[in-house]
């Protein structure tokens, strides 16, 4: 039990919670824009390493570096939209699809230039000792990723419930033509959609560089499970994506508990083909994800 | 220049026109997937990947470390690549064929992965990270230059033979209604033509295509690893060359292939002349290029350099 909930369950949510918030901004970005975006993982592992300065230069909490970063991810996000993406609007959303794909090689490449390819840490050297309550053990930064997690999720539901902007891009996710007939800046709410989606990006990417490291393929990896989690949870339902996340994260973490014999059900090796494995299996079954929803 | 010079540059030319071919069957493949027919494949180094371990099990001399040791020739082995691929991609075809683009490229990119993960973790099959090694390439027996460029007219071969096949395709009725399922599927559906079979065809037989280029890059670099399953180097290379020569276009993309490959490979040469703390970083900047080409291209040349005009088809 103990083994269990500390090596497997709290390592599951925390890959969730990085894989869900990085699927509620690829599902946005779906719904207003109607493209898969495939950048996204790019786009985190530049947040991580933005931050780094800020968490090993001036000795800030991640958590500090987590905002900071999605500050900066943001306004990188908005000329990129300017820049790749406003141009090709009229065109078939395909094109914007393969332009994504451009975007997230020359990000990876930014970062390997500026940066160079050797693994980073946030707490190099330092070695922090979890909390222990009885036989419960957790480290303190996934105590945090988790609670941030949830926090987020709940700001995103008050924005897309209770405010004007919310409901303009509930409105543009229904459709585009008809939001922008009724009056409804839609340039403004895709701006709005590209700071949401780039900030939980960021943060998820903050995140994952500090629950393990940073290396600069880590968000082509993560970009998978979390296209995964968006098509599980029906791709552009926010909602769905932050379920289709937790549990695409605990299906990889929980697959390779030795649930029937002495060994792992699945071989470590290819605990990262769970999440395709799911997404491939929903795709003959569910397309339109778990919790019903449409298909674009 | 001394006639060693010479000689090496002559060398290297067959080098470039060789792989510029292999390039180009991929090129093809993926003009028929995208250009005839509008599937987003971006799981191309999958197929590349089934077809050069294909070969290269069945081609390679008994290892205690991967299967193998059938020691069947390029005759047997490059259709069996072929046919394994296709197999492959039938079986994908049946789960996505019918998806709307964005999930069918979601979907290529995860099979692609999978394939990749078993390719580094069946280690009896695959041998692992280490590859299969030690693969003949076909006419090695001629000495000198001459096996190099025995398998140079190899390749321009079967690269025509290909050109020939997709041309057959793409002016046949078939092609047209691939065209037109790409153009417009309900209408296609509504005159009767069952899209998700055709489309299945045409996917299938571009598979073969990759499949085959994965099966001679294993033969003429003698060696294949899970390295060449990373999607940078085929993949994303296979799109911007087929973008630039015009996707559409079969001409184009075996011109683009050409092209881009000696872009590609002489950045190399560039990039080895640099100091080596500029060299290491060169190779990031002709990553960065690629994505650059491929957003600058589909921004401002829809066309690319020989595919139809708007309106044409």
């Amino acid at each position: 039990m103990a083994e269990f909930v500390n090596f497997y369950l709290i390592p599951g949510l925390v890959l969730g919670s990085i894989y869900a918030l990085g699927a509620i901004g690829v599902s946005m970005l779906f719904s207003i824009l109607r493209f898969a975006h495939f950048a996204h993982g790019d786009m985190m592992t530049l947040a991580a390493y933005l931050a780094l300065p800020v968490v090993v230069g001036l000795g800030l909490h991640p958590l500090a570096g987590a905002v900071a970063a999605a500050v900066m991810t943001s306004a990188v996000a908005l000329g990129i939209d300017k820049i790749a993406y406003q141009p090709v609007r009229a065109r078939p959303t395909i094109v914007a699809v393969m332009i994504s794909l451009g975007v997230a090689l020359m990000l990876r490449s930014v970062i390997q230039i500026g940066f160079g390819v050797k693994i980073e840490s946030y707490s190099a050297g330092q070695i922090v000792p979890p909390l222990r309550f009885d036989w419960f053990v957790i480290l303190e930064k996934h105590i945090w990723i988790i609670a941030s997690t949830l926090v987020l999720m709940l700001a995103v539901h008050l924005l897309l419930s209770r405010t004007r902007a919310g409901k303009a891009m509930r409105a543009m996710s229904d459709s585009a033509e008809l939001a922008q007939l009724t009056g409804i800046p839609t340039e403004r709410v895709v701006r709005l959609t590209w700071i949401v989606g780039a900030s939980l990006a960021a943060i998820a990417g903050v995140f994952a560089a500090w629950d393990t490291y940073l290396q600069t393929m880590m968000g082509w990896f993560l970009l998978l499970p979390i296209f995964a989690a968006t098509i599980l949870g029906g791709i552009g339902r926010p909602y769905g994506a932050m379920m289709g996340g937790l549990i695409i994260g605990l299906a990889e973490e929980l697959s390779t508990y030795p649930w029937i014999t002495d060994d792992p059900l699945v071989s470590p090796g290819y605990k990262t083909g769970i999440a395709f494995a799911i997404m491939v299996v929903l795709l003959i079954f569910r397309p339109h994800g778990l919790f019903g929803g449409r298909v674009f | 220049m001394s006639p060693d010079q010479i000689y090496g540059l002559f060398l290297y030319g067959i080098s470039l026109l060789t792989m510029g071919g292999i390039y180009a069957l991929m090129t093809l493949g993926l003009n028929m997937h995208w250009g005839l027919t509008g599937i987003l494949n971006i799981g191309i180094a999958g197929f590349f990947a089934v077809g050069a371990y294909t070969s290269a099990i069945l081609a390679a001399a008994p290892h205690p470390g991967h299967w193998g040791g059938f020691g069947l020739p390029a005759v047997l082995t490059f259709p069996a690549a072929m046919v394994a691929s296709a197999v492959v991609a039938y079986g994908i075809a049946g789960i996505c064929i019918r998806l709307r683009s964005d999930y069918l490229a979601i979907a290529s990119i995860g099979i692609a992965e999978i394939l990749r993960l078993v390719v580094k973790n069946a280690k009896e099959v695959t041998n692992g990270t280490l590859g299969i090694s030690n693969l003949p390439r076909p006419f090695e027996w001629i000495p000198g230059a001459g096996g190099q460029l025995a398998f140079l007219g190899l390749v321009i071969v079967l690269v025509l033979g290909v050109y020939w096949l997709a041309e057959r395709a793409r002016t046949s009725p078939w092609g047209r209604t691939m065209r037109a399922i790409r153009d417009n599927e309900d209408a296609a559906r509504a005159l009767g033509k069952d899209v998700d079979a055709f489309r299945t065809r045409a996917f299938v037989t571009g598979a073969a295509f990759m499949g085959l280029a994965g099966a001679m890059t294993a033969h003429y670099i003698k060696f294949i690893g899970p390295e060449a399953t990373e999607p940078l180097q085929t993949t994303f290379l296979v799109w911007v060359m087929l973008i630039v020569g015009g996707s559409g276009s079969n001409r184009g993309a075996i011109l683009g292939a050409v092209l881009m490959w000696t872009v590609w490979s002489a950045s190399e040469i560039v990039a080895g002349y640099l100091p080596a703390e500029l060299a290491a970083r060169a190779a990031f900047v002709r990553v960065f290029l690629i994505g650059l080409v491929l957003v600058v291209v589909l921004q401002r040349f829809e066309g690319g350099i020989l595919g139809p005009k708007r309106g044409e088809t």
